[in-house]
């Protein structure tokens, strides 16, 4: 430990603190434009310059390289100093006369005009580095660099020159003090600053998220990026939330594990997708980024999404006027047939929440509003009555109009018939939200056949009787939840996710497996033991015994009869389903020819 | 065929046997009766747990007994109930309707389909035209009958 006085204060520092680390964290305020706790003090923007009296004699050194010795005294806002202060940001504002960081600074210190002229009024780079050293030092990308010299000097890659050495993971443009750096996306991309654009790399799911911890996307995370781009030669790029976790918490080595369980139930509550209003061009998804999805506004309204719960366009503005477009995709012969049921009322929802966050007017394009449930239809009535704009006919057409007095992004046209009024109408809006139709997982099918499921007409896994047996599958022990059956909202979903957890702990209580009576047996007088029916079983459930006889294990058999059509000497058949029994049905719808 | 198309019984209606698996096809034939859907009332369902449970000689029991067509519904390739039962059925038909040919039956009076549970309308279709294709060829001629389909 060491002593050091600032201002007049006395403060214990730790061995190999900067002198700025300590005044900080003291509380003491250094302007800094350079300085960031994770990288090397570079000592470039001399903002943090302080005076430092040892031994009697005072200089004027920068804070943020000078190490703080047992002793020193140091001031940080003496008369020197501010005079100091006061002709570098002189010079800082002369060079980057439209930066409003250095621009309040400068006032802050008396500063109100650049003392020099510059011919480049647009220059932001103060050549601070700090861009520099975090792609070095942190992500070890070594992209950026200073090149040339004097008043020539400036930052940039090799030859200012696009290079693939750049993973665009964008912190250069977190750290630059002044906003010198941009990321320009290729064109034509649809880029999104807000409201879903990027977001960190790690982070909580949602605000309620159990357990509530953060989870590290992997596509996107530095570390990892680097790390499979040089097939493991940088390993230890970024790991800034490593750093910075006090509870030392992150583990980059964690892996997904495979695990293997015998149980006795199981049910599949495997859920559905979004639909991908893509596939509709006349939407105009994708052609602007104020065309969004309905799961894509619950992130934008939700508290824990990138704007913090405010409804906002892509440029950041509150809109004025919001358009919804109900049933796209669904009730579709285009796309899907069925009513995804959820959408109604997530749409009523969505109009209530951006009446109360943004007092915008709202248009609701519907065909039919399915307010089904409980108390949905009070809702609905509330909604109307909050002032929303309905219109009964589907948006028919979106289109995405050009930009107007420096705005970013066009205003969108929702053309549609209002089938009530029985004419064309049209309204220009600042978002539209597509309430697009949930549809079965893209991998349905590889779940079907995983657990030998059906699945119905829409693609969802099919239940055993749509009445009667509306958890159950085809396949013993095999229980279905939630949309993996069917479109269904959530008050449903709880209700059949509670009907299949009490189908499953019934089965599981029960203690014993009550088997179909449908099962093969051998005639073992007829049985050649020539195997064919050992072949053919899909269940293995036919075995040769010691006396070349076929035997079947009744608890394996399903009753399918496979062996018995593969028999060549009828030894072979399954129960009530018997060759006999067949051919008596067969003979009995024919029994008025076969007698006469 | 020519010949029993020529043959053809004004106002002849054919038998059909139906083989229906009960997983996918009696299902769906299931719920077209449900739903209402209309299919052919020539059509005689004969439920079997499964597609491959249909052997040669079933068929053959139904020529026999006074079926003037038979055909044999399962559910798709990949969706058997029992993993792979109608990868067998898929081989075993078209070597029957070969050895029909040798027995003088027209090929065209059996036919393998595939409705899964969901396709009620597709059963109603698919047995419309059986019955459809059938029709011409006439009622199946005697000898086969003769020989073992009484009793």
């Amino acid at each position: 430990m060491v002593t050091l006085t600032i201002d007049g204060q006395e403060i214990q520092a730790e061995e190999g603190q900067t002198v700025l680390e300590v005044a900080r964290q003291a509380g003491i305020k250094i302007p800094a434009l350079c300085h960031h706790p994770l990288l090397e003090p570079f000592g470039a923007c001399r903002l943090c310059v302080v005076e430092v009296i040892r031994r009697g004699r005072s200089r004027l050194e920068t804070s943020c390289t000078h190490p703080a010795w047992d002793g020193l005294e140091i001031k940080t806002n003496s008369p020197p100093v501010r005079e100091a202060r006061k002709t570098i940001l002189g010079l800082l504002l002369s060079r980057c006369p439209n930066v409003p960081v250095i621009q309040d600074l400068a006032r802050e210190y008396g500063v109100m005009e650049p003392p020099f002229p510059t011919d480049k009024p647009d220059e932001k780079c103060i050549l601070c580095g700090l861009c520099v050293r975090t792609c070095h030092e942190l992500v070890k990308a070594d992209v950026l660099n200073f090149s040339q010299a004097g008043v020539e000097r400036r930052v940039g890659p090799p030859f200012l020159e696009k290079t693939r050495q750049c993973i665009g993971c964008g912190a250069c443009t977190i750290v630059c003090p002044t906003g010198a750096i941009e990321i320009v996306l290729e064109k034509d991309a649809v880029y999104q600053e807000k409201p879903l654009g990027p977001t960190s790399a790690i982070w909580v799911p949602s605000l309620t998220a159990v357990p509530r911890v953060p989870v590290i996307d992997t596509d996107a995370c530095i570390r990892f990026r680097q790390n499979d781009r040089t097939n493991g030669e940088i390993a230890d790029a970024c790991g800034v939330c490593e750093m910075v976790c006090e509870a030392g918490a992150i583990n980059f080595e964690q892996q997904d594990e495979v695990l293997e369980l015998d149980v006795g139930a199981i049910i599949v509550a495997t859920g559905f997708e979004m639909w991908d209003p893509h596939q509709l061009s006349q939407y105009s998804y994708g052609k602007s980024p104020n065309i969004i999805t309905g799961l894509e506004f619950e992130r934008l309204s939700n508290a824990g999404g990138v704007t913090g719960g405010e409804i906002l366009t892509a440029d950041g503005r509150k809109p004025e006027r919001v358009a919804i477009i109900h049933c796209v995709g669904s009730r579709d012969h285009n796309a899907h047939p069925y009513c995804s049921r959820i959408c109604c009322m997530y749409s009523l929802k969505q109009a209530h929440l951006v009446r109360d966050k943004t007092g915008a007017e709202v248009y609701e394009f519907y065909m039919d509003m399915r307010a089904f449930g409980k108390a949905y239809e009070e809702f609905y009535e509330r909604v109307q009555k909050e002032g929303v704009t309905f219109v009964r006919g589907r948006g028919a057409e979106v289109e995405v109009l050009e930009p107007q007095n420096g705005q970013k992004y066009g205003q969108l046209r929702v053309k549609g018939e209002d089938a009530n009024l029985g004419r064309m109408v049209q309204a220009d809006v600042d978002m539209v939200v597509l309430s697009t139709a949930i549809e079965a997982p893209h991998d349905a099918s590889q779940v079907a056949s995983l657990f030998g499921l059906s699945r119905s007409e829409d693609g969802f896994f099919a239940e055993a009787h749509p009445k009667m047996r509306p958890v159950e599958t085809n396949t013993d022990g095999v229980f279905l939840a939630g949309t993996a059956q069917g479109p269904r909202d959530v008050p449903d979903t709880v209700a059949h996710a509670g009907a299949a957890a009490s189908m499953a702990l019934a089965l599981l209580d029960k203690g014993e497996v009550t088997i179909s009576p449908t099962v093969s047996y051998v005639l073992t007088r007829y049985c050649t033991g020539c195997g064919k029916c050992v072949v053919v079983c899909p269940y293995k459930a036919i075995s040769l015994g010691e006396d070349g006889k076929a035997s079947v294990n009744a608890a394996l058999c399903k009753g399918c009869g496979s062996c018995a059509a593969a028999c060549p000497s009828d030894a072979i058949t399954p129960l009530h389903f018997t060759d006999d029994q067949l051919v008596g049905q067969i003979m009995g719808v024919f029994y008025e020819q076969i007698v006469v | 065929m020519s010949k029993s198309s020529s043959n053809a019984i004004e106002g002849f209606e054919p038998k059909i046997v139906a083989f229906l698996c009960n997983w996918c096809s009696y299902a769906a034939a299931d719920s077209a009766g449900v739903a209402r859907i209309p299919s052919p009332p020539n059509v005689l369902p004969v439920r079997v747990m499964c597609s491959a449970r249909v052997s040669a000689e079933l068929i053959l029991k139904a020529f026999m007994s006074g079926a003037d067509g038979v055909i044999v519904l399962g559910c798709h390739i990949g969706d058997c109930h029992y993993d792979s039962g109608n990868h067998r059925t898929v081989k075993r038909i078209p070597l029957l309707r070969n050895l029909l040919i040798y027995m003088g039956v027209e090929p065209d009076r059996l036919r393998l389909r595939w409705v899964s549970a969901a396709e009620s309308p597709q059963f109603a279709q698919v047995t419309t035209e059986f019955v459809k294709d059938v029709r011409p060829l006439g009622p199946l001629s005697a000898p086969l009958r003769m020989e073992g389909g009484a009793p």
